[in-house]
């Protein structure tokens, strides 16, 4: 082994908390080595948000094309024939998306005069790794280590990975339509992807141990989302474990027990199995770096330290909510502070997007989040119904709304969520208005252009405050 | 109703002015008759001004830190009545302040009082932008200690800069809890502080300080004054260390007399006393004292330290009487177990000497060719080299080493 790499910052993993950080510490000037295994852009950009939005989007298209055909288009369009899927050209669009992005991203580290390291790193101890690399070990010696491991899916001891059981990654990467798919577990990813399939064609079963969908919101939320799944024919069988799988007849056959103590028989040609993520903590030598864990995350403190000095950990390794825009904002953060700026992580909201069908946005906390929390809220909710945009796009009848949640002494803004199509979009003035601590008369004060989907949240402001126009 | 105007008496001690050191009452109190109005301080001593009459106050004329002459007017009372009509000198005519800027930056705050704050929970968050937020953990000051200006109590970037320029704390937030501090706080240098400013500035301006040190085998006087105490009747106090160091000097000085004296530069004459009027410079909340005991000639042992110890509480107390506070020849200042290796003290003009016991401790002593444990301590003292020489300051401090060293003769008569 030749010399040891030394470097001011070492940054391990190349995912959006990782990449952040490098970029930022090379924007700020900081000798930086970046290690990562795969590709730049990690779990989001490489088999998380953004593939799996790509297929969304794909199958959206996809799905009105053959509604349209079949006859049910109400905008005047007819097709011809029906439409039909290459579902490996589709993955190969989107792989093309992907490339471009991660292209993108090796760009900016290099901009950043960042040095790359392929391969997995390996501690011997807080300080110092050894990473394997194509061209063979090479160790790194680092006065800053941010650890930005990531996460795992979660696997089911009696469905390991393999064969037909699938995670999400691979749910990403199917060349054939599976014609029958059951998904266990009814989060996020769970939802987005068995809506995508449904609309590719497959025949989508949702196993869901808790006695609702997406159990981390609340049910006016979800609502929407049940009722898209009932129409679309999906089959959502909640209080129910996914148990074993077995061979049947004609391909596999999931067996889940219901409360009742009831078996189900699931016939299945792929089960996706969607209960979670969990931090990647193991196989790495963490152990050997003295680092206080929280749970099963790497504890942290409000900047991003860890209990070793100079050891750093952000995004899904330091726990919830696991997602890209967290981990990014704490990486940029962490480069900051190791440059010498004095900074604090303190957002007043994480907002967090479903691209479920229709999708949902929260930010800050619901009525029931803010009663549990000691606040007296009032809310105030406008349908997407009395929306003229929405209308217009066809986007009104899947019963959507915004919800405001106030404080009743001064009106300060404790939440926004809103459900409905394209809701995705407005998450960013959502948490813009939380962040600014506005309050109901803020947002009632700002003229909201017409005709958007942003007028909701105008009117659900004026709503909670006694006057709305619109309802 | 008539308005009574207060001025500032002539406190007796021939002074002409007195410094202005506490207010007790603000335009529109009202007073009760014998009820404190304002605190001023001549030489050492703080006076406090009881008001005669009982009404509301009007007026009051100086800032704190302020000259006041006697009779110039200190305060306007409308009084209760009739009783004590008599014509009021008009503000504007008072006195033209000595320095109107300084006055006009003390007497306003920087921060006009903002609108009422909403009440924040201790547990939520402080209500700020991110902008503001993030340049709080810049200057490293925590939120919530911030008054908020804006609609339910949101905290903008001038509350922001009201709340650093007003100078108040920052929170602990760097690495390691190790964060730079910025803030200058700004403390008047008045009352007591002021004169003994002063009274430093005017001795080492005016005295080219000598200073000498040596060391002094205080095992034998310690142990006498260990017996002493031990085997001291019920109503005598504890012996110090000080007594003994008085003692010494009491009895040295009279070959000295250039020592015990008070050399007033201005007339060009030394005063050499006869009396061995002793400073005990003594450390009190406010500062430094410098009490006064009288005629340690005349004065034993236990009588010596009775009155240190009565001297001291009083200086303390702030009961010390004008008179108790002036007439020194001599100072000592004693840091007691703070007393340190040697110390440079600072002559009390227009005293010519001072002398400063260091701290005694145990130290391998060669005595005839044996090392041998004793007790050694310093001697500190500063002369002014103007009127004793070099020469005759080592000889007298030589002279009460002898007499420390050999106790017995601190008591012998002829010497």
């Amino acid at each position: 082994m030749s010399e040891p790499l030394t470097a001011k910052v070492l940054v391990i993993g190349g995912g959006p908390g990782g990449y952040v950080a490098a970029i930022r510490a090379g924007q700020l000037g900081l000798d930086t080595v970046l290690v990562e295994a795969g590709r730049v852009g990690g779990t989001c950009l490489i088999r998380g948000c953004i593939p799996s939005k790509a297929l969304i989007h794909a199958a959206s298209r996809f799905e009105d094309m053959v509604r349209t055909a079949a006859g049910a288009g109400e905008l005047g369009i007819a097709l011809g024939a029906a439409p039909s899927l290459d579902l490996a050209a589709t993955v190969a669009w989107k792989a093309g998306v992907v490339d471009k992005l991660n292209a993108g991203v090796a760009g900016l580290l290099k901009r950043a005069k960042v040095r790359v390291v392929e391969g997995w790193a390996r501690f011997s101890d807080a300080k110092s790794c050894t990473v394997e690399t194509p061209a063979g070990p090479v160790a790194i010696r680092a006065e800053h280590v941010i650890l930005a491991n990531g996460s795992l899916p979660v696997e089911i001891p009696s469905l390991p990975f393999g064969g037909p059981v699938i995670s999400s990654t691979e749910a990403l990467e199917l060349d054939q339509l599976p014609t029958r798919l059951v998904v266990v577990g009814a989060g996020y990813i769970g939802l987005e992807l068995g809506a995508a399939f449904r609309k590719l064609g497959s025949q989508v079963t949702i196993v869901e141990a808790q006695e609702k969908i997406l159990p981390l919101f609340d049910t006016q939320l979800t609502d929407p989302v049940a009722r898209w799944l009932h129409k679309a024919g999906v089959a959502v069988h909640l209080g129910a474990k996914a148990r074993t799988l077995a061979t049947g007849d004609d391909g596999w056959v999931l067996t889940a027990e219901n409360n009742a103590g009831e078996a189900l028989k699931l016939a299945a040609d792929k089960v996706l199995v969607t209960v979670g993520r969990r931090p990647n903590t193991e196989g790495w030598g963490l152990e050997t770096m003295a680092v206080d864990k929280a749970g099963p995350f790497v504890a942290i403190d409000d900047q991003c330290r860890t209990s070793m000095k100079d050891v750093w950990a952000i995004g899904d390794l330091t726990g919830e909510p696991m997602l890209e825009h967290r981990a990014a904002a704490q990486g940029e953060m962490v480069a900051e502070i190791i440059a010498g700026e004095r900074r604090r992580f303190d957002p007043v909201a994480i907002a967090a997007v479903c691209f479920t069908e229709p999708e949902i946005v929260v930010a800050g906390l619901s009525p029931d989040e803010a009663k549990a929390a000691g606040k007296d809220p009032i809310s105030g909710v406008f349908p997407f119904s009395a929306n003229g945009r929405a209308r217009s796009m066809g986007a009104a009848d899947d019963d959507g709304f915004v919800r405001v949640v106030a404080r009743r002494d001064d009106h300060r803004l404790l939440g926004v969520q809103a459900v409905g199509a394209h809701v995705s979009e407005l998450s960013g003035a959502f948490a813009l208005a939380l962040e600014m601590g506005a309050r109901l008369e803020d947002i009632a004060g700002t003229i909201h252009v017409h005709p958007t989907l942003s007028e909701a949240f105008h009117e659900a402001a004026l709503k909670a405050l006694g006057h709305a126009i619109h309802i | 109703m008539g308005e009574y105007v207060f001025k500032l008496p002539d406190v007796g001690e021939g002074t002409a002015e007195a410094e202005i050191v506490a207010w007790h009452v603000a335009v529109g109190d009202r007073i009760e008759e014998d009820q404190p109005l304002v605190d001023v301080m001549t030489d050492k001593a703080t006076v406090e001004m009881t008001t005669p009459v009982g009404g509301i106050v009007i007026a009051v004329h100086g800032e704190l830190g302020d000259m006041a002459a006697v009779g110039s007017p200190l305060a306007v009372i409308a009084v209760d009545g009739e009783a004590h009509a008599q014509p009021a000198p008009r503000v504007a005519q008072a006195a033209p302040k000595a320095a109107p800027v300084e006055q006009v930056k003390a007497a306003s705050p920087v921060r006009t009082a903002p609108s009422p704050p909403v009440a924040r929970v201790r547990t939520e968050k402080p209500l700020a932008a991110p902008s503001v937020r993030r340049r709080a953990q810049e200057l490293g000051v925590g939120l919530q200690f911030v008054p908020g200006s804006g609609p339910a109590g949101r905290i903008s970037n001038d509350d922001l800069d009201a709340f650093v320029a007003s100078g108040a704390g920052a929170r602990p937030d760097g690495p390691l809890g190790l964060v730079r501090r910025e803030s200058v706080e700004e403390i008047k240098v008045i009352g007591l502080r002021r004169k003994i400013a002063e009274k430093m500035q005017e001795a080492k301006r005016r005295i080219p300080h000598f200073a000498y040190v040596e060391e002094v085998d205080v095992t034998e006087v310690e142990a006498l004054r260990v017996h002493l105490n031990a085997s001291r009747r019920e109503d005598r106090p504890r012996l110090t260390f000080l007594p003994f160091l008085i003692a010494a000097l009491v009895r040295a000085l009279p070959q000295y007399p250039q020592i015990n004296a008070l050399y007033d530069d201005d007339a060009g004459i030394v005063r050499r006393h006869g009396a061995v009027h002793v400073g005990i410079a003594t450390q009190t909340t406010g500062g430094l004292i410098v009490p006064v005991l009288r005629h340690a000639e005349a004065r034993d042992l236990w009588d010596c330290a009775a009155e240190i110890a009565r001297l001291a509480t009083a200086t303390r107390e702030g009961k010390a009487r004008a008179d108790e506070l002036r007439g020194s020849t001599i100072t000592v200042t004693s840091l007691g177990p703070l007393g340190g290796v040697a110390t440079t003290p600072v002559i009390n003009h227009p005293e010519v000497a001072i002398v400063g016991p260091n701290k005694i401790v145990e130290r391998p002593v060669v005595i005839g060719g044996q090392i041998v444990v004793r007790k050694m301590m310093n001697l500190s003292s500063s002369f002014d080299h103007r009127v004793v020489d070099g020469y005759d300051a080592a000889s007298f401090i030589q002279a009460v080493k002898a007499l420390l060293e050999h106790p017995a003769t601190l008591f012998l008569e002829g010497l």
